[in-house]
């Protein structure tokens, strides 16, 4: 074991209702067990505590909506977590409260993800979504209020019916509100699921003019000051953030090919060559805890080239230079030429940068790039 | 046996119009075949030939009849094999042409008739299967007798399904058709009229004696290519093979040669005696060859060895198949191959798919041109991207088409004729309801889809034949696809240039729909040397990257990389453009052409 992973994430399933798109692993209901998963999670970690850096880089819980936890469980979690230099929770608008949002800041949270998706409610109903648009701007002050000043706000862009109108609508009013960080994400239909049974015929037919969808995010979010760090993430510009970087060290973490320790119900954690997923099923998550067990999971060994595979698949998503120093063999080098003559990557010294067009390729020029 | 007592024929005969069945009847009317051991198509051996109703290969079989030997000589029946029925009919002195009372003559039996009649044969008519409902005996003996200048009181009525009439035909064999008239004493000679291969004994040739006497043992040479060999054994079959010490002039029979490869022994050829060598050969013999190409390639491009081994053995028994290998960009590995015409081509596809159990990708097939460079020597071009951007003149090759149709499809065949560059020749009415008509026609213009064609605007009434009426100067051009820049090779097309654009554009579009979006915008042109006639874009995508990547899905989205990178690896790199088998296969596979 080198120096143990410095990124710890710890999955909160439990929602108020269930999201059309989300295919996350999450719990609706079951008030009763909040206190029962909390004692697993904190077993879990107790088994797993000596797989942590004696320093965390950064804990994140996610969900679910780790913000629906009863308070009490959220607070004897948030309390027993170690420290780290980045602690986010994941919070739906309509669940912050003066009350929670003070408790998260007496506990050591310092950013808050907000899942506000759009501002406007027509798709909102779309996507399922409880909060509305006045939610969100109460959630931000609040949290404000409350002395968290790193605040990220969850965007969804290529909902069934969004006019590139309404996407410029969201792209403001997100602004307005002057966030630290912005995740904006093209919705993913995945197959199978009841929205896509309910909208794929809407969203295949939007398809050509959804593609450039991505492009006006970027120049609206680079416009107005803020760094596109990652494909789907932008932070606001350190000169502009009194010299802060605001990218989220957690998220870099899994980026930049970290090891992190995953904590709960569905949670994956990568440590060395191992990595593994617990099993989705909070009974049977709590059950293995009462019998003193560790939770079902599921081990997958990574090679060296799986993970070289990784560190190309999720380094290309930045916007920083992906070094190609530890890579090996995985990368093609006469496809990096071939890449950089038709400007969508560059290729300097021993790293490769995608330019802005290649990173809106990234997924073909990943799978060229891969030998 | 004497030769007044011999009596060689052949049947002519559309197909279905009941020539198997009528051989059928006469061996076992004659006691040549045991009721026993009787089957239906007796003489068609291969699997193939009985499906299809056709037969390929030639063969004959010797038959007793009131003290008479008559040798049946069987003839392929169709038109791309009409060298091969010229030398069977060489081989009689007679032929009974046989029409199926309800249908009346086809294209065919009239193209075989006057094969017959170039031959110097005695024809005696028959109609068959006045069994049938529908049957119309007298129509279709006053068609016959028509055609051949002839009482229709001497037209045979028959059923050689039911054997009715049959030993009336028999008779009507020995009484009308001439005994052969060879020299017994002279130098040996015997005209190739076709070979096999058996695989213990090597090549066997089937001939005709037309003068003296061939013996086993002998050594013999093939007068044309110079083959040497010595006579394993002669014989005859009936309808198995009967070794005997002498064939004579006027019999029919075969000759074991011991050879390994068909080719070195070809249809038409003069066999003789090396010590009383006859001074020179029998008349008409030619070198056939083939006048359609196109490429096989395997499906799956590890059956490449199988296909060449499938060919190898295919060739052994078909002198007139030609093969070499070819590589395309598209394709990877497989072979050009020649053949005789559009049914040869068919017949290969069929047992290599069929007999040696490959899955192939036929290229849409063309024709053989003959193009003069600039100030150099005539030479063949077998595949279109070979005609070079500059030349004097190029020729292609025309056939004369004989077409039958009732009346009221008259129009509709000449327009089709019309839109095929072809050039009327002559219209001329069979009965009052059915029109021949003939037409000269660039063979470029009917390998694709002419006969679809025909058949679909004469709704199945018209029959087709072809004779080949050599080369003719021709405007043509070389159309080549460019994808990305780069000409795709096995797109080329040699076109006359007033469809240039039209199925330039054609193709054009065609692959701009099957290629898919790329990271770049790629051009798909169509160009007649460095001149573009045609241009499509598949615009490039914008958009090509997953929304998002956590620590949660990084095994998921990996295992979706990897799949799609297998997926680029099957592609075929062209002018930097990564391009789907599937495309290419949309615009060569011979079947999908011939639909559209």
């Amino acid at each position: 074991m080198r120096d143990g992973a410095r990124h710890l994430y710890v999955h909160l399933p439990f929602c108020a209702s269930r999201c059309g798109y989300c295919d996350f692993v999450t719990v609706v209901g079951h008030a009763d067990l909040h206190q029962a998963y909390v004692d697993a999670l904190l077993g879990e970690l107790a088994f797993e505590q000596h797989l942590l850096a004696p320093e965390l880089e950064s804990i994140y819980l996610g969900g679910g909506t780790p913000t629906l936890t009863a308070p009490a469980e959220l607070e004897r979690l948030l309390a027993a977590l170690p420290p780290a230099h980045e602690v986010t929770v994941e919070a739906n608008p309509e669940t912050v409260t003066p009350s929670l949002a003070a408790l998260l800041s007496r506990n050591g949270v310092d950013r808050v993800s907000i899942g506000a998706q759009s501002f406007n409610t027509a798709l909102l109903d779309v996507l399922d979504r409880r909060a509305r648009p006045d939610d969100v701007r109460l959630a931000m002050q609040r949290l404000r209020d409350a002395g968290i000043d790193n605040r990220s706000l969850d965007l969804i862009y290529g909902i069934p019916g969004q006019t590139p109108a309404d996407l410029a609508r969201d792209l403001d009013e997100a602004l307005g509100l002057e966030p630290e960080h912005i995740s904006a994400y093209e919705l993913e239909a995945k197959p199978g699921t009841r929205f896509t049974h309910a909208h794929g015929a809407e969203l295949l037919r939007q398809a050509d003019e959804l593609e450039s969808y991505i492009e006006h995010v970027v120049e609206r979010l680079t416009a107005a000051g803020y760094r596109w760090y990652e494909t789907a993430n932008f932070c606001r510009r350190s000169d502009r953030a009194g010299g802060r970087d605001l990218r989220t060290r957690h998220n870099l973490g899994y980026w930049l090919g970290h090891d992190y320790l995953g904590l709960g119900v569905g949670a994956v954690s990568t440590i060395e060559n191992r990595r593994w997923r617990n099993a989705p099923s909070i009974h049977r998550y709590v059950a293995a805890h009462s019998r003193g067990a560790r939770p079902d999971r599921e081990l997958e060994v990574l090679s060296a080239s799986d993970r070289a595979t990784e560190r190309v698949m999720l380094g290309l998503r930045l916007d920083e230079p992906l070094p190609l120093a530890d890579l090996g063999d995985v990368v093609d080098g006469a496809a990096l030429d071939r890449l950089a003559q038709g400007g969508l990557a560059v290729h300097r010294e021993a790293s490769v940068t995608l330019t802005p067009r290649g990173r809106l390729l990234g997924g073909g020029v990943t799978a060229r790039l891969l030998a | 046996m004497d030769q007044s007592h011999i009596r060689n024929f052949s049947i002519i005969a559309h197909i279905d119009h009941g020539k198997s069945t009528l051989a059928d009847r006469i061996l076992q009317l004659t006691e040549t075949v045991s009721a026993r051991d009787m089957r239906d198509q007796m003489l068609d051996s291969m699997e193939l030939e009985r499906e299809r109703g056709i037969t390929i290969k030639a063969q004959a079989v010797r038959v007793h009849w009131k003290g008479h030997e008559l040798n049946l000589i069987d003839t392929p029946g169709h038109v791309d094999f009409t060298y091969e029925v010229s030398r069977s009919l060489q081989a009689c002195e007679g032929a009974l042409l046989v029409v199926d009372a309800a249908q009346g003559i086809e294209a065919q039996t009239l193209a075989n008739a006057y094969l017959a009649i170039e031959n110097n044969l005695e024809i005696v008519p028959v109609v068959n299967k006045i069994d049938l409902p529908q049957a119309d005996p007298d129509g279709a003996a006053a068609e016959v007798a028509d055609l051949i200048g002839d009482d229709p009181g001497n037209v045979l009525r028959i059923s050689a399904k039911t054997g009715q009439g049959v030993d009336a035909v028999l008779d009507a064999i020995i009484a009308r058709i001439p005994t052969p008239t060879g020299e017994p004493d002279a130098s040996p000679r015997a005209l190739i009229f076709d070979s096999s291969y058996d695989q213990y004994r090597g090549v066997v040739a089937f001939v005709r004696v037309v003068d003296g006497v061939f013996r086993p043992r002998e050594h013999l040479r093939a007068m044309a290519l110079g083959t040497r060999f010595e006579a394993q054994e002669i014989g005859f079959m009936s309808p198995a093979m009967r070794p005997v010490q002498e064939l004579q002039a006027g019999e029919v029979g075969y000759v074991i040669t011991g050879l390994k490869d068909v080719s070195e022994l070809r249809v038409g050829d003069t066999l003789t005696a090396e010590k009383r060598a006859a001074s020179a050969p029998l008349p008409g013999y030619k070198d056939v060859k083939p006048m359609v190409f196109a490429g096989l390639f395997p499906t799956d491009s590890d059956d490449y060895p199988e296909l060449r081994d499938a060919l190898e053995k295919l060739k052994l028994n078909d002198a007139a198949l030609f093969y070499e290998p070819e590589t395309s960009q598209a394709l990877g590995f497989g072979f050009r191959c020649g053949f005789l015409g559009l049914l040869h081509m068919e017949i290969v596809r069929e047992r290599l798919e069929r007999e040696f159990d490959l899955d192939l990708l036929v290229t849409a097939p063309n024709v053989a041109y003959r193009v003069k460079p600039l100030n150099e020597e005539w030479v063949e071009v077998h595949t279109p991207a070979d005609l070079p951007d500059a030349f004097d003149e190029v020729e292609e090759p025309y056939i004369k088409a004989s077409i039958i149709v009732p009346k009221e499809f008259v129009g509709a065949v000449m327009e089709l004729n019309n839109d095929r560059r072809g050039k009327f020749d002559h219209l001329e009415y069979l009965s009052e309801q059915r029109v021949h008509l003939t037409y000269e026609l660039p063979l470029a213009e009917i390998v694709l889809d002419y006969y679809d064609q025909l058949k679909s605007r004469t709704r199945g009434y018209a029959s087709f034949d072809y004779d080949l009426a050599g080369f003719r100067p021709g405007n043509l051009a070389r159309v080549d696809i460019l994808v990305g820049g780069e000409p795709v090779d096995a797109l080329s097309l040699i076109l006359h240039r007033d469809f240039a654009y039209e199925r330039g554009k054609a193709l054009v579009e065609k692959l701009r729909e099957e290629i898919p979006r790329q990271m770049f915008d790629v051009a798909i042109q169509a160009a007649v040397g460095a001149r573009i006639i045609a241009r499509e874009t598949v615009k490039a995508r914008r958009k090509d990257v997953l929304a998002k990547c956590y620590g949660g899905d990084i095994t998921r989205k990996r295992k979706l990389l990897e799949k799609q990178k297998a997926g680029k690896k099957r592609m075929k790199q062209v002018g930097g453009v990564e391009v789907p088998q599937e495309a290419f296969l949309a615009v060569l596979n011979l079947n999908d052409v011939a639909k559209r």
